[in-house]
């Protein structure tokens, strides 16, 4: 039922102070950085105002220095981009491998040890991120726990080279976000109707048939939620792999900030910007059609 | 071959929890139950009537005895190994699937040919009417409509044995009577062994061949529906099916002696001492006041039912008495309130019972 | 009985692989929290307990200024969005359709969808502009940032309370005379308050925890706690950043625990 003229009044004089912070410190500067992404780079930094594409076409091509008009695929760019594309999704996959029996094992505990362990999940959830990333880089790097306890336990020789490679962006990312898969996965099963179980194993299907068959179809939303939730902070990931990655082993997040420092490509930057947004839009368009799909069919 | 044994429990016991915290949940339950017979497990809430039936499904493991499954011991069976299939209480149809992938569910399960999980499926259908739903999402249909799907899911496998957990007490009065005629249609037409929970003593005793009546973990009676009305076993049985009057007294030569100085004959012979007699109230007779061999009652309060008049009477030692009277008879007898009258019993209609 | 009993909820392996990674999610952690009070100054040998490193960031000027800097921002923001995010979750819950309520409520969301990095730059670039339109360089850049994007942690839980509360309670407090000013102040308000102070909770650990934009929208000489641990992890570790992490992590777990105490469903 809609609403009065005066209700709708009240509603948005509440709303809008909070509109107005989000306008001046979220949505305004977005789109003035959509601004910047169409100018020209000034010497020193910022912008200078004169309409360019260079920097979009910058994003995936490079001038030729010798040759001005000859463009070349931007190799390191691509490579940058593969590179969040793949560890991101590696870290989704493997989240969600282990997130789902985590989840799994915490609701299926009798009520009184669930909240525990739910606890135990939430802790690591709000801990500060840079917090966990410093964690972990202890454990893998070359002087770290790891690798004193396998040459204490003698099963390595020398020190395993883990830290500042794509493997040790992965496995911080992993760390870091598991926990963003299992609170989903957990409220989903939390829902699930456990009588379910018992009639799939009444009609004659096997462990795994009513895992695959009853279980993973009502739970589906649940994990699709819990990959937006763990993709999209690693697509725009920038404190773990420059952290992890040692300035080499860069993310996306990593070439916009280095646009703003030694790059002094402002107008680039924005536009990578702008194209981890898409991509992480992209993402969540998926996520509602997927979602909305079930609800019809459910 | 009427009385080849379906399904049979032996000394069957279970236990829930350990130490302090434990609790029997069924003491030493024997019970054998017989080839196309639509048996009731009958009790109140917490009886053991539910953790028998998931004893029989797989779902539970006793802690000691046996189940057995057509004379096989199926004890340490997974309930996906077993020829038995459950409607459940709350139905547990997949959400996620149509009517028809439902029903088809169990076949699929087993390996069937595509073409006979579709044909057994459609014919499930028709069993329960339901061929116009096939396509439908669960829930797009009534609790009525759930309750068939779940049935038609159960028998689609053509299980040996068919187990129903309280299925109808989801529904409301009229729609239950509906399915409590179906449910007997059903098991007529598959043949197939029916064992059916449930706390309601009516349902009970409309549906079934055969009653098991249990309380507190324990079978206390088991047989026809008629035998359990008219001889129960014991003061339990009496007042959980129908109602019934309990009049104190202790054994007389020719009868009972109530505590209100009547003597009743009743039939058979007992052990002498304290005794409690049973009377349903439409076996009470009202009579006049001094009529030969009645026992002086006062009435107390009458409350009308449409064709049946319940009348409230009191003897003379204060024990309360119930009648159930056709309306008109009450009506004739001029009967008020407060008035003196004699009360009788119908012949062999006095059972005496065991405390 | 020799065979075990059947469990419908039992799935082989599952309970291995949450052990698993309930061991591996912790053991950095605990690793961390225990070194810091190492005395010597890796983490691989232990050399005694000690307050050393405590004692060192404690007394160390830069920290200090950090901390402050931190908490200012951090109480300034989490009044500001617990404020906003109120009033704008009463005037977007309990009512029916209106022009314009998606609108507002992607607008909330944003901070949520948007990645941290993108937001920083956005910011850097906006900022940028401001500072040499204005000539100003305070924390106010820093608060509003962090105001803006707390907004949605805040907005959460009061939407929530808000939605599960009757407005029959409204209803018979306006049936016994009350003003709607006197309804807000006795009846909503008081019910609302655990809502409140849970979202005023989170927005405080989002602002405290915060690198990413804070590294971009500060000016000089304005680093916050994050942003001073993620320079000096870059020149090598320091035992004391193990100190400030086990500091920060007990508030957080602090603030988590009252957070989980006042969202408890009343039974």
């Amino acid at each position: 039922m809609a609403i009065g003229k005066d209700r709708t009044r009240r509603n948005w004089l509440l709303s809008a102070p909070a509109l107005i912070l989000l306008t001046l410190a979220a949505a305004g500067p977005l789109l003035i950085m959509v601004v910047y992404s169409f100018l020209s780079p000034g010497q020193y930094g910022n912008v200078q105002w004169i309409f360019s594409l260079e920097g979009w076409r910058s994003i995936l091509f490079t001038e030729d220095i010798f040759e001005p008009g000859k463009y070349t695929l931007a190799d390191a760019h691509l490579t940058i981009l593969m590179r969040s594309l793949k560890l991101s999704l590696l870290t989704t996959l493997i989240t969600a491998l282990v997130g789902f029996p985590t989840a799994w094992f915490i609701a299926t505990k009798p009520p009184k040890t669930r909240v525990l362990w739910l606890f135990l999940i939430t802790i690591p959830f709000w801990t500060n991120l840079l917090i966990r990333t410093f964690a972990i880089n202890e454990v893998i790097r070359n002087e770290g726990l790891l690798n004193s306890f396998l040459l204490w336990a003698g099963l390595i020789t020398e020190p395993l080279r883990i830290i500042y490679t794509d493997t040790a962006v992965f496995i911080g990312m992993a760390y870091v976000y598991l926990p963003f898969m299992v609170l989903p996965i957990f409220a989903a099963i939390d829902r699930f109707d456990m009588r379910l179980l018992e009639a799939g194993f009444d009609l004659y299907a096997s462990r795994l048939q009513v895992l695959r068959r009853v279980i993973l179809p009502i739970v589906k939303p649940g994990i699709i939620a819990g990959s937006i939730l763990v993709f999209t902070p690693s697509i725009g990931a920038y404190v773990i792999p420059r952290i992890l990655g040692g300035g080499k082993n860069l993310m996306v997040g990593n070439l916009i900030d280095l646009q703003f420092g030694q790059g002094r490509n402002w107008p680039l930057g924005a536009a990578l910007g702008m194209t981890l947004l898409v991509i992480v839009m992209i993402a969540l368009a998926v996520y509602t059609r997927v979602t909305n799909r079930e609800n019809d069919r459910g | 071959m009427p009385n080849k044994i379906a399904v049979e429990a032996r000394n069957a016991v279970k236990v829930f929890g350990q130490g302090d915290t434990s609790h029997s949940a069924l003491n030493d339950v024997s019970i054998s139950i017989k080839q196309g017979e639509f048996f009731t497990l009958l009790g109140p809430s917490g009886c053991g009537k539910t953790t028998l039936l998931r004893l029989i499904a797989g779902f539970e493991t006793p802690t000691s005895g046996q189940i057995l499954l057509d004379g096989a011991d199926i004890t340490a069976l997974p309930p996906n190994k077993r020829a038995v299939n459950t409607v459940f209480q709350s139905y547990a149809l997949f959400p996620h699937l149509t009517v028809a992938q439902n029903v088809g569910f169990g076949l699929q399960m087993q390996g069937r040919p595509k073409a006979e999980v579709k044909a057994t499926t459609a014919e499930m259908l028709a069993l329960v009417k339901l061929d116009a739903m096939a396509d439908r999402k669960i829930s797009q249909l009534s609790g009525g409509q759930q309750q068939r799907v779940a049935l038609a899911r159960a028998l689609a496998p053509k299980p040996k044995v068919l187990l129903l957990d309280e299925p109808l007490s989801a529904l409301d009065a009229k729609l239950r009577k509906d399915m409590q005629i179906e449910l007997k249609r059903l098991q007529h037409e598959t043949g197939i062994t029916f064992i059916f929970v449930t706390h309601d003593q009516e349902e009970a005793l409309t549906m079934s061949d055969r009653i098991a009546v249990m309380s507190a973990g324990n079978i206390l009676q088991i047989g026809a529906p008629r035998d359990i009305y008219v001889k129960p076993a014991n003061r339990f049985v009496a007042s959980f099916i129908g109602e019934t009057n309990f009049l104190p007294g202790t054994t007389a030569p020719g009868g009972v002696r109530l505590d209100c100085g009547a003597t009743v004959a009743v039939d058979g012979s007992f052990m002498p001492g304290k005794v409690t007699l049973a009377v349903r109230p439409e076996q009470v007779r009202v009579q006049g006041a001094g009529t030969a061999g009645a026992i002086p009652a006062i009435i107390t309060n009458w409350v009308y039912f449409g064709t049946d008049t319940h009348c409230y009477l009191v003897l003379s030692d204060g024990s309360p008495v119930v009648a159930r009277l056709q309306s008109p008879a009450m009506g004739e007898a001029g009967l008020e309130i407060g008035a003196s009258v004699g009360v009788t019993f119908a012949p062999g209609a006095a059972q005496v019972l065991k405390d | 009985m020799a065979n075990a009993s059947f469990s419908a909820s039992r799935l082989p392996g599952f309970s291995t692989i949450a052990t698993i990674v309930f061991v591996m999610l912790y053991a950095p952690i605990v690793t961390l929290v225990v070194y810091s009070f190492n005395a010597g100054k890796t983490v691989t040998a232990w050399e005694g307990f000690s307050w050393r490193w405590y004692q060192q960031a404690w007394t160390n000027d830069i920290v200090q200024d950090a901390a402050l800097r931190s908490l200012t921002v951090a109480t300034c923001a989490m009044l500001i969005a617990t404020t906003v995010a109120t009033l704008a979750a009463l005037g977007t819950t309990r009512t029916g359709p209106f022009a314009g309520k998606t609108l507002i409520s992607v607008m909330i969301n944003q901070p949520l969808l948007v990645p941290d990095i993108v937001t920083a730059i956005s910011l850097l670039i906006f900022v940028a502009a401001l500072k040499v339109a204005t000539g100003y360089q305070g924390l106010a850049y820093l608060i509003v940032a962090h105001a803006a994007f707390c907004i949605p942690f805040a907005y959460l839980p009061i939407k929530a309370r808000l939605e599960s509360m009757d407005l029959s309670l409204e209803n018979a407090a306006a049936d016994l005379y009350a003003s709607p000013m006197q309804t807000f102040r006795r009846v909503t308000l008081p019910l609302l308050a655990p809502a409140i102070i849970a979202g005023g909770m989170l927005a405080f650990v989002i602002s405290l925890d915060d690198v990413v934009i804070t590294s971009f929208v500060k000016s000089g000489g304005q680093d916050t706690l994050p942003t001073y641990m993620l320079g000096q992890l870059r020149r090598g570790t320091e035992p004391d950043v193990n100190a400030i992490s086990t500091v920060l992590l007990c508030l957080t777990v602090l603030l988590l625990s009252l957070f989980f105490v006042l969202t408890r469903k009343r039974d």
